[in-house]
């Protein structure tokens, strides 16, 4: 190759402020290439995914109710992350915790009770608690990877989510579609503005980012799970449990990933269907990410990933495009702030096709 | 009866054939010390290319070289994120996966629904009169023969040629390759880009062959499970294909369940490859010292080599 990387001294604070834009930029230049080698016009797509959506206030408001569940997954993706516990099956925790909440509000029925949502919200997030206790055990007795296992798990709770939808869940009165009754006024989450579907949804997954914040910066446990995973022996020699610390990134990740499923179906949907997430799970590790697994970053790469979403919805009206093709920004985001990333700590070198005496004597 | 054990026995083979080629690929890059996690995104777009190419050419080669090449075109991109740009595997692995489903997505959308003609996958005639080939490809399909033939050439490949062991000892000791003057770099990107044609022909067989249509997703977690399978088979080519046939027979077991019944709503039988992969995943970490053994030592790390 014409140039190599060299590590620089420190890393380069330039670089880390100019990463994520780069990144943005690489994105959008591969993203128009991608359309456009497929026949799609470029600028056009790009109008469509991300200027069209925020037009009016009812955008907006949709731009903040698909930022939730992304934002809430993040934040318990994120912890696991920085124990380095690789929890990649939010999107199948978010399902359980959909499945459990939405349980509890078909129980509740019409009857009205102002339980029926704290009920809702405790049953999503043990829900997901316990679907996350799974990979935990399995690592922490076995030892299987927790990437595979909680991604296993994922394609497990779609088709358990399916299998209720279709079965005893499913609506007596709904015309045979996979779908269960619609809750009831008292299990739906309150609409905060007029003329949009903005729900306190919202609101909670911000109070969740900023008490996940207090966690990371503030308290003990989290300082363990972390040493664990930068320095594990030093963690070892500290005495820190390492098991212990899986054990609460997953129990944390499956929580917040519950309470997602919670706000979604009490929030957004209504009801149980055989498809409660485009995703937002998958959506959440990308986040972690590119908000550099902190809370502030997290909100704002939520919002990012919301509008890639609703960019995809508006797409598939406006230009025929599969909603899917979300994923191509979503990968390419990721791809590019790996990219632009290494250029913070490393910088490139381009290589003379001959050293000089002098570069040969500093080498040695 | 013995017809229909025959039937089941090569709906086995056939199931696991596309395991077969993704795992393959997937250990020849792992045994350099490269772990690409992208398998499920680089298998869909090898299918959705490889679909795509068919139904337009109604060639089954045209259909295998594109869907190959566009799963190294993606593997190619992972490279230059890990090997030059040194990010994170299993990062860079995830965004793969992501933008690979997307991308399926994309190039698959004007085909779904979309039939291919019938004969796609036969073979010219002449082959069919080669003495001792004719009458095996006659029984099993052209694709899970050339995926058993690739099986026994990756382990001749890895333990009985000197670039085999050149391959082993990159993954192993990547320093002392370097010292020893290979190009740790250019054997990794190989690798990787050997992986990656892999995927993308698991993906052509199961979109042109096995189903034969393209639906978004519709690898449904196979390339996860060839990752998997690659942890089972303990890295040596062999024992893949047990893995991937044990895989195929729970599949087709499934389907058969689902004919016979038994009053479960389907969903519970399409759990179980699922279920049978973290089955298998904590039988073989149980064993972990004698897994730890045979992974490459260098797996998933920083790349030591080219400097």
């Amino acid at each position: 190759m014409p140039f190599t990387l060299e590590r620089r001294p420190a890393p380069s604070p330039v670089a880390r402020l100019a990463a994520p834009l780069l990144a943005v930029a690489m994105t959008l230049a591969g993203g128009s290439v991608l359309f456009a080698a497929l026949g799609h016009a470029p600028l056009a797509a790009l109008h469509a995914f991300l200027i069209a959506p925020l037009g009016d206030l009812y955008g907006l408001g949709e731009l903040c109710s698909k930022a939730a569940p992304i934002m809430l997954c993040a934040t318990g993706v994120a912890i696991g992350f920085r124990a380095g516990v690789w929890n990649i099956g939010a999107e199948g925790q978010l399902i359980l915790g959909a499945i459990a909440s939405g349980v509890v509000a078909l129980q509740f029925g019409a009857s009205g009770s102002p339980l029926v949502l704290p009920a809702m919200f405790l049953a999503g997030a043990l829900g997901g608690m316990a679907w996350a206790a799974i990979p935990a055990i399995l690592k922490v007795r076995f030892n299987a990877s927790e990437i595979l296992v909680t991604l296993m798990l994922t394609y497990v709770a779609g088709l358990f989510l399916s299998a209720l939808v279709y079965g005893p869940l499913r609506s007596p009165t709904g015309f045979n579609w996979p779908e269960s009754s619609a809750f009831a006024a008292a299990a739906r989450l309150p609409r905060l503005v007029p003329g949009t579907r903005l729900n306190i949804g919202f609101p909670i997954a911000l109070v969740v980012a900023a008490a996940a914040w207090f966690f990371v910066a503030r308290t003990h446990l989290a300082f363990r799970m972390q040493v664990g995973a930068l320095a594990p022996r030093a963690a070892r020699y500290a005495g820190f449990s390492r098991s212990r610390a899986i054990w609460a990134a997953m129990l944390i990740g499956g929580a917040t990933a519950g309470l997602a499923g919670t706000i979604e179906i009490a929030g957004t949907i209504g009801k149980l269907r055989e498809v409660v997430s485009p995703g937002y799970g998958y959506a959440a590790i990308i986040v972690a990410f590119i908000g550099r697994l902190h809370p502030v970053g997290i909100v704002l790469g939520s919002l990012l990933m919301a509008l890639l979403y609703l960019g995809g919805e508006n797409a598939k009206v406006a230009l025929g495009i599969p909603a899917a093709a979300t994923g191509i920004f979503q990968g390419l985001l990721l791809f590019s702030l790996l990219v632009s990333d290494s250029l913070v700590s490393w910088r490139v070198r381009w290589r003379s096709p001959a050293p000089s005496a002098r570069e040969v004597a500093d080498r040695g | 009866m013995a017809d229909l054990a025959v039937a089941i026995l090569l709906a086995t083979l056939a199931a696991g054939t596309p395991l077969v080629l993704a795992a393959l690929g997937e250990l020849v890059t792992e045994r350099t010390g490269v772990l690409n996690l992208g398998v499920e995104g680089m298998m869909l777009v090898g299918a959705a290319t490889g679909f795509a190419a068919a139904a337009e050419t109604h060639s089954m080669l045209a259909a295998a070289v594109a869907g190959s090449l566009a799963g190294a075109a993606l593997a190619a991109l992972f490279a230059f994120v890990t090997l030059v740009c040194r990010a994170s595997q299993v990062a860079s692995g995830l965004a793969l996966t992501i933008l690979g489903i997307g991308l399926s997505a994309l190039i698959g959308a004007g085909y779904t629904g979309v039939a291919l003609p019938a004969d796609i996958g036969a073979l010219p005639a002449w082959l069919g009169t080669v003495p001792g080939l004719g009458p095996v490809l006659a029984t099993i399909e052209p694709f899970t023969a050339l995926s058993i033939s690739l099986a026994v050439g990756v382990w001749w490949f890895l333990a009985r040629t000197r670039s085999g062991l050149i391959v082993r000892a990159v993954g192993d000791a990547p320093h002392s390759a370097v010292a020893a003057g290979y190009r740790v770099g250019a054997i990794r990107c190989a690798a990787v880009l050997f992986g990656g044609a892999m995927a993308g022909l698991a993906g052509v067989y199961l979109s042109v062959i096995y189903t034969p249509v393209w639906v978004e997703n519709m690898t449904a977690g196979r390339g996860w499970i060839a990752i998997a399978l690659v942890v089972f088979a303990s890295w040596s080519p062999l024992r893949v294909l047990a893995g991937a046939y044990l895989f195929g027979g729970i599949t087709i077991l499934q389907f058969h369940l689902q004919g016979a019944g038994l009053g479960l709503p389907t969903q519970v039988f399409s759990m179980l490859p699922y279920l049978a992969t973290i089955a298998v995943l904590v039988v073989v970490s149980s064993a972990a010292v004698r897994t730890r053994l045979k992974a490459p030592a260098s797996l998933g790390g920083p790349l030591g080599g080219e400097r």
